[in-house]
């Protein structure tokens, strides 16, 4: 979705404030979120895709006004009342509504390491990647309502492929419960003067990590 | 605000006031529905915390790094196959899956960034700090990576070329920052001590020895 999440490339937001000394969590209830969203994650409700996509879909004034990690709480409630893990009243209301049964086991202690182990988005699955590394490949000019890992500042630009990552889950679909639908996945290098015109500074280039079907010869 | 690690859960207040902010009240608030419920154990809340605030962080990378520096048959391996050289050291977990490294020379310098969010390899950096997560950071890293590199204190030659790599997909990138002169006889631990995070996300170099502020 063309949202506040995608800003690769906007100006206006100031100089980049480094902080000193900087603690891993800035306060107790940052690091509480962080732990509660990664246990009800071991629930399997939900996939990374659709946790990115809860936060994409906060109003963009809102997005702003937030820290990093008031959005996601925002997302983790967002998903926990689509699933149905909780309800709207009940987080209002901070208790369970009568009558709510009592699930178990939630995760255990000895089952964290667990839970933070890998999850891989790379798929075992035969395919037949359309480019090789070197090939010229042009985006899509594409603007979907959903998820999408294509930024809108790498949309219709030419690039060269420099890796063939093997095949990932599609965020696309995965992030709508509509499949992992794992496809070819490329590392593409673009010029600086083909993302940011004329004016860019020479010997600059980005590159990103493209799916196959956001992809088409050049 | 300071916060040392030996009080990593009591800072549930505003910077400058006793009052709760209206985050913590409603995370906690979050929490306490979600045990009644029972749905999370808040035993297993405090062990994810203990993990990301004691056992991983920069030091993973920094020890990957030194050994790259020393190791030249290590050094190839992790730049053919990330994943797997880092994988050796035992570095692996959650937002580490699939792990690309970049090395930095004298007329090539690397950038990491996530325009669309947050994504930074968790296993080998820890949780990144705000400033990568911020919009000044993601907006301007890809737009304009030079500015962004002097404002951190770097002016880098017009003939060096930078490359950025914005985080699209679940491949985390490393970047092997250069060997600062000077460190010819240090042991890989007293190199691993030189490294700083924001070497590793490509946002400084590293200064010649005895000159390094460890971060």
């Amino acid at each position: 979705m063309n949202g506040i999440h995608d800003m690769g490339g906007m100006h206006g937001f100031g100089p980049v404030e480094r902080e000193a000394n900087e603690p891993v969590f800035h306060a107790g209830w940052e690091a509480r979120l962080f732990a509660v969203r990664h246990a009800m994650g071991a629930w399997g409700k939900w996939n990374i895709d659709g946790s990115r996509y809860a936060r994409e879909i906060i109003p963009p004034a809102e997005y702003l006004r937030m820290s990093y990690y008031e959005r996601w709480l925002a997302g983790l409630i967002t998903q926990m009342i689509e699933v149905g893990l909780v309800t709207r009243e009940e987080v209002q209301n901070g208790h369970p509504s009568p009558g709510a049964k009592k699930a178990t086991p939630a995760l255990a202690p000895d089952a964290v390491d667990r839970v933070l182990a890998r999850s891989p988005s790379l798929r075992d699955v035969p395919v037949s990647p359309r480019f090789k590394p070197g090939d010229r490949v042009r985006t899509h000019n594409m603007n979907p309502e959903g998820h999408t890992r294509l930024p809108r500042y790498a949309r219709a630009k030419t690039g060269t492929v420099v890796r063939y990552h093997g095949a990932h889950v599609f965020p696309d679909t995965s992030a709508h419960g509509r499949g992992e639908n794992p496809q070819p996945l490329y590392c593409v290098r673009f010029e600086g003067n083909e993302l940011w015109g004329d004016a860019a500074c020479a010997r600059e280039a980005v590159h990103l990590d493209l799916w196959e079907s956001y992809l088409e010869p050049a | 605000m300071t916060h040392g690690h030996e009080h990593p859960h009591s800072h549930d207040h505003d910077e400058h006031s006793d009052v709760p902010s209206d985050a913590a009240l409603r995370v906690k608030a979050l929490e306490s529905l979600l045990v009644e419920k029972g749905l999370v154990d808040p035993a297993a809340l405090d062990a994810i915390i203990e993990t990301y605030e004691r056992k991983i962080g920069p030091r993973n990378g920094a020890k990957i790094v030194a050994r790259a520096w020393t190791d030249p048959a290590f050094k190839q391996r992790l730049l053919d196959d990330a994943t797997a050289a880092i994988a050796e050291m035992g570095f692996v977990g959650r937002q580490g899956e699939h792990m690309v490294a970049v090395e930095n020379t004298p007329k090539v310098h690397n950038m990491v960034v996530c325009t669309l969010c947050s994504c930074y390899p968790w296993p080998v950096l820890g949780l990144p700090p705000v400033w990568y997560k911020s919009e000044p950071y993601r907006s301007r890293a890809v737009i304009n990576p030079r500015g962004v590199l002097r404002e951190f204190g770097l002016d880098l030659d017009t003939d060096v070329e930078v490359r950025v790599w914005d985080s699209t997909s679940e491949i985390r990138y490393l970047v092997l920052p250069e060997r600062p002169a000077g460190t010819e006889g240090l042991s890989e631990e007293q190199l691993a001590d030189l490294v700083t995070r924001d070497s590793m996300i490509g946002a400084e170099k590293l200064k010649p020895a005895g000159k390094g502020a460890r971060q």
